[in-house]
């Protein structure tokens, strides 16, 4: 089919061409925008920002005048954000740790298992699941699952306590990665399990069929044909988990207890995050400290944008042989 | 044998399920798991394990154990078949099990404060410790839905938009566009925050609820461009070329025949894009804070939201205060499933609609 | 129902002494619905050892329905019931105390679009089903050439068992299945049209290939193409529908099917006067 276009189309390309690239200028103008304010900085603290670990400023309303003498104390203070870079990764990781078996298992219940009746239900009940505000997981979190998490805690240091990452100075569980991690992984689950019930749902149904007609149990399917087939979908949707693991903000800020200091302990009360160091900080930041969380902000996009960018591109790749 | 057999004339034939599982097995299974249960409970008195989740891991164990015994006399096979099953079942229930606690702590701890008043009254002559009679959300709520409808207004045309031309127009742009689209849904909500309070609050001088709304629309616009892509997907081939086939230009086409087909299923990219952020805290803790009372200007200043406002009466830290948090959870997940809801339905009619009219299409393909 | 079916089995080799000990499979009064929809009703067929029988008919009548209902694939379809007794050697498939899975290793099934695993090798596509039903074999090379060899493939891959099995042509991926089948040793072998996706010279391999198995298994192949029922068939049994459940209308020698069939309808389908 030959589709001749006249002016008029060509006005009508140019404004939808103009209406998508907005999407791909609003990208650019948030890097830019977090680049150009976190300049000062980066060009201040450089790479220690990233790797340093303390955080010290004097007091200013960032939106008030900064009087002489602020101005001249603010060049004490020091900026920089490593125990909460590591503090991010540990807590996603705990999470994703936990959330990757139980969506594999969860979606591969739904679809193989779950008796017809309640097929439905669970599926709808899935997608309202991912629709929670994170901020309600952050209140039933420290409400509800904090003295489960701190008994799971407790047993933990008690049984393995000789193992470094569970053992602890003072048993204070509560408010620490391993709880928050708990509840970030409560909060990755649906995201995770929706994309690998979608995915295992789309197995060719009659690969699985032949699997039963050689002798083979619905284990034996599940093995031989629909885990390779979902493999990289559910890679992606893992990856994309643990991107909005990485950027949670609400659920961490209540369920953490940040503090500046490297620990490689996830049962004590001690973590880091940067997104929600950024909300923690920000309420009370001075001119000075706004540019460093702003470069705190950057340093977190381009963290979950890498993940991102990783899981679409392993979407992008599997979907045609889909 | 020449005979013709009389359709649906087979007396005495009825129709069997002889795999499927009897009542008496079924009841069977039932009263073993019963017992279980309850072996699993005694476990919980003289074993360190306690309470619910420690019962529940005891039942686990017990459970896996009888499959094993059970099958011991068939072959590897069966055994760890019937093992896995007992092993998927479990890690859902307990994939399931913290979103169910969720919903019922919602109901439980949000019924307490509701009351008529809740949703029309303000902050502004009442302290969070105040009896459950005097004040209420109502600021909050017609924050959010301020907010939530200046992002729409924003990010509406342009989903649209960019998911014309990722199946209309189809440009040489398309694979990147997609792929920032994709990309952008995964921004941390705290770095809109953050952009948009350098870009907005800053210059301007002060919190607002435009701000707010346009950080909003940063979380949004992936969400409603993605949607509109997969409707339009939706509108088969078939009716565009049905529209070129009547000598119409691609703008009439794409104006006059594929977007009356999926108005609803785009209205259902603006609804589950509004779903996905009404919820959001984190940006708006930085673009428009709280406030005790209406706000209806949306450059006037500081706005409350609903998040926002769960999120300071929770910190104040009181019973009451919590209580009325809770509350405004139960709102804020009734507002966020009612949309979410409503965005299935219409969504169920849209695809619905993209193929009667593809018929049609095909009808009138086939007259000219 | 039983006995009232018995008397009007369709035998389809006219032996006298093949009734009290019959081997091979047996079906006696079947009928399948789904839900309340009636799909095929009251089939008696017999498929005797080492035999290849033809199931042809109009689509729409029941054949595919008919032979999932051999190996207990039918019920894998939510809605699915049964009637009546399918036998194999004897002894009744369905009886709850036999396992669906060690009847489907007996009753092997050929699908009609060729797929091999996309994940696994050509030699691991031969040994999956050795590996799914758990079979404790150790010559698994001696396997993968003999089934291979079999299916008529082996010369044209012995050199590239590492490949994957995406990697060959339709007809070869098609045998690769059929070796893949032969793998785990079925008495009877089930082929739902297994030629339709298949171009004509893979389909004449492929029907060498089938007459070639029928000298140690038993063959039932379902298909639309009645030079290939005449051509691979010793026996063939003719479906039919009138809007209502499919039937067997009759069932016989191959060679009396296709020159002077008992019913007239047979005769206008075979001579491609409808379906």
């Amino acid at each position: 089919m030959v589709v001749v276009y006249s002016r008029a189309d060509k006005i009508f390309r140019r404004i939808v061409t103009a209406g998508a690239l907005t999407s791909l200028m609003l990208l650019g103008l948030i890097a830019a925008f977090l680049i150009f304010r976190s300049w000062d900085t980066f060009s201040q603290f450089g790479f220690k920002f990233i790797t340093g670990s303390e955080w010290f400023s004097a007091g200013e309303d960032p939106l008030g005048g900064a009087t002489t003498a602020l101005v001249e104390a603010q060049d004490a203070s020091v900026f920089s954000i490593g125990p909460m870079i590591v503090g991010s990764l540990v807590v996603a990781l705990i999470a994703m740790f936990l959330a990757v078996p139980l969506s594999v298992g969860g979606a591969l219940y739904i679809e193989f298992y779950a008796p017809k009746g309640i097929y439905r239900v669970l599926v709808t009940l899935l997608d309202l699941a991912a629709a929670i505000p994170s901020l309600i997981f952050g209140l039933w979190g420290i409400q509800i699952f904090t003295p489960i998490g701190v008994r799971w805690a407790t047993l933990l240091n008690d049984r393995l306590g000789f193992i470094p990452i569970f053992s602890v100075e003072f048993e204070n569980f509560a408010r620490s990665p391993f709880v928050a991690g708990c509840v970030l992984a409560a909060l990755v689950v649906p995201i995770t399990t929706s994309v690998a019930r979608e995915v295992y749902s789309r197995t060719p149904r009659d690969l699985i069929d032949t699997c039963f007609a050689l002798g083979g149990t619905k284990w034996g399917a599940i093995r031989s044909v629909v885990i390779p087939y979902g493999k990289s979908g559910v890679i992606a949707g893992a990856m994309l988990g643990l991107g909005r693991a990485l950027g949670e903000t609400v659920a961490i800020y209540l369920m953490l207890n940040l503090v500046f200091d490297y620990s490689n302990e996830i049962l004590d009360s001690a973590g880091g995050n940067v997104a929600s160091m950024i909300a923690l900080k920000f309420g009370e930041a001075t001119d000075k400290e706004i540019s460093a969380l702003i470069a705190a902000g950057l340093v977190l996009f381009v963290i979950t944008l890498i993940v991102n960018m990783i899981a679409s591109s392993i979407v992008q790749r599997s979907t045609p042989r889909a | 044998m020449n005979s013709v057999p009389a359709v649906d004339q087979y007396p005495g034939v009825e129709p069997l399920r002889p795999w499927a599982v009897t009542r008496s097995t079924r009841l069977k299974n039932l009263s073993r798991l019963a017992v279980f249960a309850f072996v699993a409970f005694l476990v919980t008195i003289i074993t360190p394990l306690a309470k619910f989740d420690g019962w529940a891991v005891a039942f686990l164990l017990i459970n896996v154990a009888w499959v094993v015994g059970q099958n011991s006399r068939l072959g590897a096979k069966e055994r760890r078949d019937a093992v896995l099953r007992v092993v998927f079942t479990s890690l859902a229930v307990v994939a399931f099990v913290p979103w169910l606690s969720i919903f019922v702590t919602v109901l439980l701890k949000g019924y307490r404060a509701i009351y008529p008043g809740y949703f029309f009254s303000d902050m502004r002559t009442s302290t969070p410790e105040d009896e459950f009679n005097i004040g209420g959300a109502g600021h909050a709520i017609v924050g959010s839905l301020i907010m939530v409808a200046i992002a729409t207004v924003i990010t509406l045309p342009l989903g649209i938009l960019s998911g014309i031309y990722l199946t209309e127009v189809r440009g040489r742009m398309t694979f990147l566009v997609r792929f920032i689209v994709q990309s952008m849904a995964g921004v941390p909500s705290v770095v809109a925050g953050l952009f948009i309070f350098t870009t907005v609050v800053q210059p301007m001088g002060k919190y607002s609820g435009m701000a707010g709304g346009l950080a909003l629309a940063v979380l949004m616009l992936p969400t409603v461009s993605r949607t509109a892509e997969e409707v339009l997907k939706l509108v088969p081939d078939d009716l565009r070329s049905a529209g070129y086939a009547l000598g119409a230009r691609q703008w009439r086409t794409a104006i006059m025949v594929v977007l009356p087909t999926v108005k609803s299923g785009l209205i259902t990219a603006g609804i589950l894009g509004i779903a996905r952020v009404i919820g959001e805290t984190a940006p708006l803790l930085l673009t428009s804070l709280n406030t005790n009372g209406f706000v209806w200007n949306p450059a006037g200043g500081t706005v409350a939201s609903l998040p926002t406002y769960i999120f300071s009466m929770f910190m104040y830290g009181t019973e009451y205060s919590a209580a009325r948090a809770w509350t405004g959870s139960l709102v804020l997940l009734v507002l966020v499933f009612g949309f979410f809801t409503l965005a299935r339905r219409l969504g169920a009619t849209a695809a619905q609609t993209a193929k009667t009219d593809s018929r049609k299409a095909r009808n009138l393909k086939k007259k000219s | 129902m039983t006995q009232q079916n018995a008397d009007t089995t369709t035998t389809v080799p006219q032996r006298a002494d093949a009734a009290p000990d019959f081997r091979g499979l047996e079906t006696r009064g079947a009928h399948a619905w789904f839900g309340t929809h009636h799909a095929l009703a009251d089939v008696s067929l017999r498929f005797p050892e080492r035999t290849v029988t033809g199931l042809i008919g109009p689509s729409g009548c029941g054949k595919s329905t008919f032979i999932r209902l051999l190996n207990r694939m039918h019920e894998f379809i939510p809605s699915a019931a049964m009637a009546g007794e399918i036998l194999l050697n004897g002894s009744d498939i369905y009886d709850p105390l036999e396992d669906p899975a060690s009847i489907r290793l007996k009753v092997g099934m050929v699908f009609q679009k060729p797929n091999p695993f996309p994940a696994m090798t050509i030699r691991e596509n031969v040994l999956a089903g050795i590996k799914l039903a758990h079979l404790k074999r150790d010559n698994h090379d001696d396997i993968v050439e003999q089934c291979l060899s079999r299916a008529g493939l082996w010369k044209e891959v012995k050199d590239r068992l590492g490949a994957y099995g995406g990697s060959l042509s339709g007809g070869q991926q098609q045998r690769l299945c059929i070796a893949r089948s032969l793998a785990v040793e079925p008495q009877v072998l089930l082929m739902d049209e297994p030629c339709s996706a298949l171009d004509p010279g893979s389909t004449l391999r492929i029907e060498e290939t089938i007459r070639e198995l029928a000298e140690k298994i038993t063959v039932v192949i379902v298909t639309h193409n009645m030079q290939q029922a005449s051509r691979v068939s010793d026996f063939c049994a003719f479906f039919l529908t009138d809007g209502g459940p499919g039937y067997l209308v009759e069932a016989d020698a191959t060679r009396k099917i296709f020159t002077n069939p008992g019913d007239s309808r047979t005769a206008d389908y075979v001579q491609g006067k409808f379906g």
